[in-house]
C-alpha cells in the first residue's frame, strides 16, 4: 500500500498528471449534469450519434493538420447537435434513423480519412486513440486544461441557472409549452451543451466511451434516489468519484484511462443497482 | 366580458378540417365539459385554447384580463412520467414555470403556496414520496395541484379519470367539484358523459354535429338525449356481462371501467 502511495506522490509531481485530474473532475462532473435529462428524454442516443460525428470531425482535423482540433470538433459536433434536434422533433423514428445514418456515416468517413491522409506511420494507434482516449488526457497542455476549466464553469452555471427549467422540460413538455415556457428553446440550449460536453469528454475517455460517462452516473443514481434534485447530486458526486479512481488506478497501474474510468462506472452501477433493490 | 370567447373557429390537421364554425364562450365559475367521440377533435380544441396550435379561422379571445400563461393545465400521463425520479414537491412547485418570467429560481412564496395546494389535494403527506410511486389517483391529485401553482382562475383538464377505478374517479370528481365551488373555472375534456351531465354547469359537444348550452339544454337537445342514451343504456344493463363487453368493444363511452369490472 505504502509502496503505491509512494509511487502515486511521485506521479503527482508531474504537472501533466495533475492537468489530467483536474480535466478529468470538471468532464466528469459536467457530463453526469445532463446524464438524467438525457436518458429521460429518450436522448441517449444523441449522445453517442453527437460523439461518432465528433470523430469524423477529429479526423478532419488530424488531416488539415490543426494544431488545436477544438476549432473544427466544437462548431461541427454543436450544429449536428441543433440539426438531430430539429429532425427529432417532427417524428421519433425519422429522428432516430438521421441519427443512425449520421454516426455511422462520420465513423466510416472519418475513419477512411484517416487511412487516406495518415498523418504519422501508425494509423490504427490513432484511430485507437481518438475512439478510446486512450492517452490523450496525459497529453494535455496548460491552454487546453484552460479551455476545459472556462468551458465546464460555462456548462455548469448554465445547469444551475435553469435546473428548474430543465426539470420542467424534461418532466412534462406538455405543460411547459402550455405554461409558456420556451421548449424549443430549452431543447436547442440543452443539445448545445450536450454537443460541447461531448467534444470536452473526447479528450478524457474518447469518442465511444463518451455516452457511457454521460448515462452510467445518472443510471446508478437513479436506482436509490427518488427525487430530481437527489438523483442530480449523487450522479455528479458518483461521476466524479468515479472518473478520479479510473483515473489513479489507470495512472498508478498503466491501464488505458478511458475505459478503466467506465468499467469503475459500471461496477458502481452494479453496486447502486444491489442497493437498490432492497 | 366572457373569460375565454370562440368565435367560429375552426380545427383541423395540415389544412383537413375537423370541426367547423364553432362558437362557445367560457364565464368565470363555470364549469364546462366538452364530449364527442374519438377523433371528434377534443385534444385539438383543448391545444387551441392553450394556444399551442391556431384554428384554421375564426377567433379566440380572453378577456377578464386572462391571460395566456394563466390557464392551468391537467395533461394525460406520458410514458416519460412512469420512471422519472421526481418528488411530489419538485412537481408541484414546477407549476409556477410560467410565472418565472425573467428570474430562475422560485421564490419563497411560491414555495409556500405550493405546499399549501398540495394540502388543498390532501397530497401534503406525500411531499417527499416520489411520484413514480403514487397511484393513480394520487398522481392526478399531484398534477392537480400544480395546475393550480400556475393559475387561480381557469383550469384546464384532459380525460383527468382515465385509468382510475370507480371509487377513485367520484373522489377526484368530488375535488374538482370543490375546486369550482371555490370560483375556480373548470374546462374539463371527458369520455365520462354521466359525470359530465352530473357535475358541469355547460356541455360543449363536438362532433359532425355541435352542441353548446347548460347541462339542462343539452339533456332536452336531440343530439344530447341521442348521447345520453348509450350512456343509460350501458347503466341500466351494467348486470348483463355480454352486452357489457359489446359495448365497451363498440367503444361507447363509460363502458371502459364497466368491461374492467368484469374482468376482476
Amino acid at each position: 500500500m505504502g509502496e503505491y502511495l509512494d509511487k502515486l506522490s511521485y506521479y503527482l509531481s508531474f504537472p501533466f498528471v495533475r492537468y489530467a485530474l483536474i480535466v478529468g473532475t470538471l468532464i466528469a462532473l459536467c457530463s453526469s449534469l445532463l446524464g438524467v435529462t438525457l436518458v429521460l428524454k429518450r436522448f441517449s442516443f444523441i449522445g453517442d450519434g453527437l460523439s461518432h460525428v465528433a470523430f469524423g470531425a477529429m479526423a478532419i482535423a488530424g488531416v488539415m493538420r490543426l494544431t488545436n482540433e477544438m476549432v473544427v470538433v466544437m462548431p461541427v459536433t454543436v450544429v449536428t447537435a441543433i440539426l438531430l434536434l430539429r429532425t427529432g422533433q417532427n417524428t421519433k423514428i425519422k429522428g432516430d434513423a438521421a441519427i443512425a445514418m449520421l454516426s455511422v456515416g462520420a465513423l466510416a468517413f472519418g475513419y477512411m480519412l484517416m487511412n487516406i491522409f495518415p498523418v504519422s506511420s501508425n494509423v490504427s494507434g490513432d484511430v485507437c486513440t481518438t475512439l478510446f482516449g486512450s492517452t490523450s488526457i496525459l497529453t494535455l497542455n496548460e491552454t487546453e486544461v484552460w479551455a476545459c476549466i472556462i468551458l465546464s464553469v460555462i456548462v455548469v452555471c448554465i445547469f444551475v441557472l435553469f435546473y428548474n427549467r430543465i426539470f420542467a422540460v424534461t418532466f412534462d413538455e406538455t405543460f411547459a409549452r402550455a405554461a409558456g415556457t420556451r421548449v424549443g428553446a430549452m431543447n436547442l440550449m440543452i443539445a448545445v451543451v450536450i454537443a460541447v460536453i461531448i467534444v470536452l469528454a473526447m479528450n478524457l475517455v474518447g469518442s465511444l466511451l463518451i455516452s457511457a460517462l454521460v448515462i452510467f452516473p445518472a443510471l446508478s443514481a437513479m436506482r436509490v434516489f427518488r427525487s430530481f434534485k437527489a438523483v442530480t447530486i449523487a450522479s455528479a458526486v458518483l461521476s466524479v468519484v468515479c472518473a478520479v479512481i479510473g483515473l489513479l488506478v489507470a495512472v498508478l497501474f498503466g491501464y488505458p484511462v478511458g475505459s478503466t474510468i467506465v468499467t469503475v462506472d459500471v461496477v458502481a452501477f452494479i453496486i447502486f443497482a444491489l442497493i437498490g433493490r432492497r | 366580458m366572457s373569460l375565454i370567447s370562440c368565435e367560429n373557429i375552426s380545427l383541423g390537421y395540415d389544412g383537413e378540417e375537423i370541426v367547423s364554425g364553432l362558437s362557445f364562450a367560457v364565464n368565470e365559475g363555470d364549469y364546462l365539459c366538452i364530449v364527442g367521440e374519438n377523433g371528434a377533435g377534443k385534444s385539438t380544441l383543448m391545444n387551441t385554447i392553450l394556444g399551442l396550435r391556431a384554428p384554421l379561422s375564426g377567433n379566440i379571445s380572453f378577456g377578464d384580463g386572462l391571460k395566456k400563461n394563466e390557464i392551468g393545465y391537467l395533461p394525460q400521463q406520458t410514458i416519460v412520467q412512469r420512471d422519472f425520479p421526481a418528488s411530489v414537491y419538485e412537481i408541484v412547485l414546477s407549476g409556477f414555470q410560467g410565472r418565472l418570467g425573467k428570474k430562475f429560481f422560485y421564490s419563497r412564496e411560491m414555495k409556500e403556496t405550493a405546499k399549501a395546494n398540495m394540502q388543498r389535494m390532501h397530497i401534503e403527506e406525500f411531499g417527499e414520496r416520489c411520484y413514480k410511486e403514487l397511484s393513480g389517483g394520487q398522481q392526478q391529485r399531484v398534477l392537480l395541484a400544480r395546475a393550480l401553482c400556475a393559475t387561480e382562475r381557469v383550469l384546464l383538464l384532459d380525460e383527468p379519470v382515465a385509468g382510475l377505478d370507480p371509487k377513485v374517479t367520484a373522489e377526484l370528481y368530488a375535488l374538482i367539484k370543490e375546486l369550482n365551488e371555490t370560483g375556480i373555472t373548470i374546462i374539463m375534456v371527458s369520455h365520462d358523459i354521466g359525470a359530465a351531465v352530473r357535475y358541469a354547469s355547460h356541455i360543449l359537444h363536438v362532433g359532425r354535429k355541435t352542441f353548446f348550452g347548460t347541462v339542462e339544454d343539452y339533456k332536452q337537445s336531440k343530439l344530447g338525449k341521442k348521447f345520453l342514451a348509450v350512456y343509460e343504456d350501458s347503466e341500466d344493463s351494467s348486470d348483463d356481462e355480454s352486452l357489457k363487453l359489446l359495448k365497451a368493444a363498440a367503444g361507447s363511452p363509460d363502458c371502459k371501467s364497466g368491461a374492467k369490472d368484469g374482468e376482476a
